[in-house]
């Protein structure tokens, strides 16, 4: 190695030695691990593909799928739109837009734990902040920590607190990004402002509304604390709040099932990669998914 | 008319918003059977300070809050130095493999965290590290999202005429990066800064996992464990979820709008 460039390689050898010990070295070894059963104190025992083809088979693990699937999909799309409603309605000529962006924009920062203990009480079946205000409209009390819909729509509810306004602030860079020409060109054509949304504005943010589907996939794939906190490490009644992070948790550090646990973290690996590819095919491909929506609307 | 229903909408959902933070302070600051009251209570009452001294008293609160500091700052500030120090090579050096370990540091992105958590417990445990704090700082003190994020910074904002200024001085590689590198990136270092101090506050799954059964947990763990321990008297685990999360949102208010423009930037650019 050339002695010359000696101090550029020490500048960033740390991130490279901290990702070799804890990044590296773990991974390898837990596909070794995922090959065992280990309790974590008595002696490895080799079982080879046993933990994967149980892992096939374990309706668990397919329930935890489905719950963070179907939380994903029940926080984004709300999100998405509230986030979009905000973004539009900060970027017209409001005041105060400093302050109400940080307002939006603080749940995202605050803890999850602590907000988990906070929502917690909201849920209350009898005292709950939340069944009261449904009690001013009309609405029968849910039982939000019981009912296995109810919990998956409690979980939402908070991802949806969090991240609207963080999605919001982006969508709302995008949209001052936006050029103006092309918004006078719908005015000068007759667009009405329904009109304009979603022939001009719509397309040409997709970019970064894709954007934000990624991040939330990122994000939504990875929920944890909100069960554990909520729920518990069995995810509640029927295991309706038991995600695949939760889950993976719950095996290894709860039930000390290293093995299966390191097998699990392969499953939700495989899961993660299936949905990446999924995105970016959404991303690769706009003219056909462009022209499809346009013969839609004709 | 029509600016006016806007702001109001705004302002609305600005309150559904913050409506949480409210409510958590209206139940710290009563007692648990006015908490589970029907209807429910929406005003301040006055326990406020005996419930946080009964969160402090019941648990070593303090301790947690002193653990979390420590590893915030700490891990703050050797992410601040070893990131900055790494992306200022990364973006006004040429050397054999540049490009090469760049590609390989993006490609770390994909792995994700539980893959490396069993092992890591386990070498935590065989470094004897297993509920130190060194635990949570140690692994984290170099991450390639901040090389990343500060090297598109440093390539705009660092003149190449100033780096040949130095060599034409004889500064070295190091003395260069700390006088001119350092005071160029202290905006992005800014943002970075309180991105990783607040991750750090709030990390809760790999606290929870490495810090089992000991004396040293972080504020996040301890709330985890307040509730477990007082699930009936909610009032306290609500003073105590207070106080855990008052310094955060100072820090978060104070550098807010410079934090916020960065994320809204970082997220058009890429």
């Amino acid at each position: 190695m050339n002695r010359r460039y000696l101090p550029q390689y020490l500048a960033i050898a740390p991130f490279f030695v901290l990702f070799a010990v804890f990044g590296v070295y773990p991974v390898l070894y837990s596909l070794w691990l995922s090959l065992q059963r280990w309790n974590g104190v008595s002696e490895m025992k080799f079982v080879g593909l046993e933990n994967f083809r149980f892992l096939l088979t374990d309706t668990a693990f397919w329930n935890s799928i489905g719950n963070t699937l179907i939380i994903w999909v029940m926080s984004t799309i709300p999100m998405l739109i509230l986030s979009m409603l905000v973004a539009l309605g900060l970027n017209s000529a409001v005041r105060y837009k400093g302050a109400l962006r940080i307002a939006y924009f603080l749940p995202n920062v605050t803890s999850i734990v602590a907000m988990s203990l906070v929502f917690g009480s909201f849920f209350s079946n009898e005292f709950g902040v939340l069944n009261w205000f449904l009690g001013l409209v009309g609405v029968d009390p849910v039982q939000w920590l019981s009912d296995p819909w109810a919990i998956r729509v409690a979980i939402s509810l908070m991802i949806i607190w969090r991240w609207t306004g963080y999605n919001a602030i982006i969508l709302l860079a995008g949209l001052q990004a936006l050029p103006n020409d092309v918004f006078e060109a719908a005015k000068l054509d007759g667009a009405g402002p329904a009109q304009t949304f979603f022939r001009v504005t719509l397309p040409l943010l997709r970019p970064v509304l894709l954007f934000s589907v990624v991040m939330s996939a990122i994000g939504g794939l990875q929920i944890f604390t909100e069960s554990q906190i909520l729920l518990g490490n069995r995810g509640g009644p029927e295991g309706a709040g038991m995600t695949m992070v939760l889950y993976f948790y719950n095996t290894a550090f709860a039930d000390n099932d290293f093995g299966y646990g390191a097998a699990i973290a392969w499953g939700i690996f495989v899961v993660v990669v299936l949905f990446s590819i999924l995105n970016w095919r959404l991303v690769q491909r706009p003219p056909k998914l462009r022209s499809q929506l346009k013969g839609a609307g004709e | 008319m029509n600016r006016v229903l806007t702001s109001a909408a705004l302002a609305i959902g600005a309150l559904i918003t913050l409506f949480p933070y409210y409510q958590l302070a209206v139940m710290a600051s009563n007692t648990t059977a006015d908490i589970y009251s029907s209807p429910p209570t929406f005003w301040f009452g006055g326990h406020l300070f005996e419930n946080i001294g009964e969160v402090f008293a019941k648990i070593d609160f303090f301790g947690s809050v002193v653990n979390t500091l420590v590893v915030a700052v700490v891990t703050t500030l050797l992410v601040l130095f070893f990131d900055s120090l790494a992306a200022f090579t990364f973006a006004k050096y040429d050397f054999p493999g540049s490009n090469v370990l760049f590609g390989l540091l993006l490609a770390t992105f994909v792995v994700p965290t539980q893959l490396a958590a069993i092992p890591q417990f386990d070498l935590m445990a065989a470094f004897g590290w297993v509920g130190d704090l060194k635990a949570l700082i140690i692994p984290a003190a170099a991450n390639a999202f901040g090389i990343f994020w500060m090297r598109q910074y440093a390539r705009g904002a660092i003149p190449d005429e100033l780096l040949e200024a130095a060599r034409a001085d004889g500064a070295g590689f190091f003395r260069t990066y700390w006088s001119i590198g350092l005071p160029v990136l202290r905006p992005a270092l800014a943002f970075l800064g309180i991105f990783t101090f607040i991750n750090a506050w709030n990390d809760y799954l790999w606290p929870l996992v490495v810090l089992i059964d000991s004396n040293h947990v972080t504020l996040q763990v301890a709330l985890s464990q307040l509730n477990g321990l007082y699930l009936k008297n909610y009032a306290v685990v609500m003073a105590g979820t207070l106080v855990a999360i008052v310094p955060l949102v100072i820090v978060f208010l104070i550098g807010a709008r410079h934090f916020i423009r960065n994320i809204a930037a970082g997220a058009l650019k890429g």
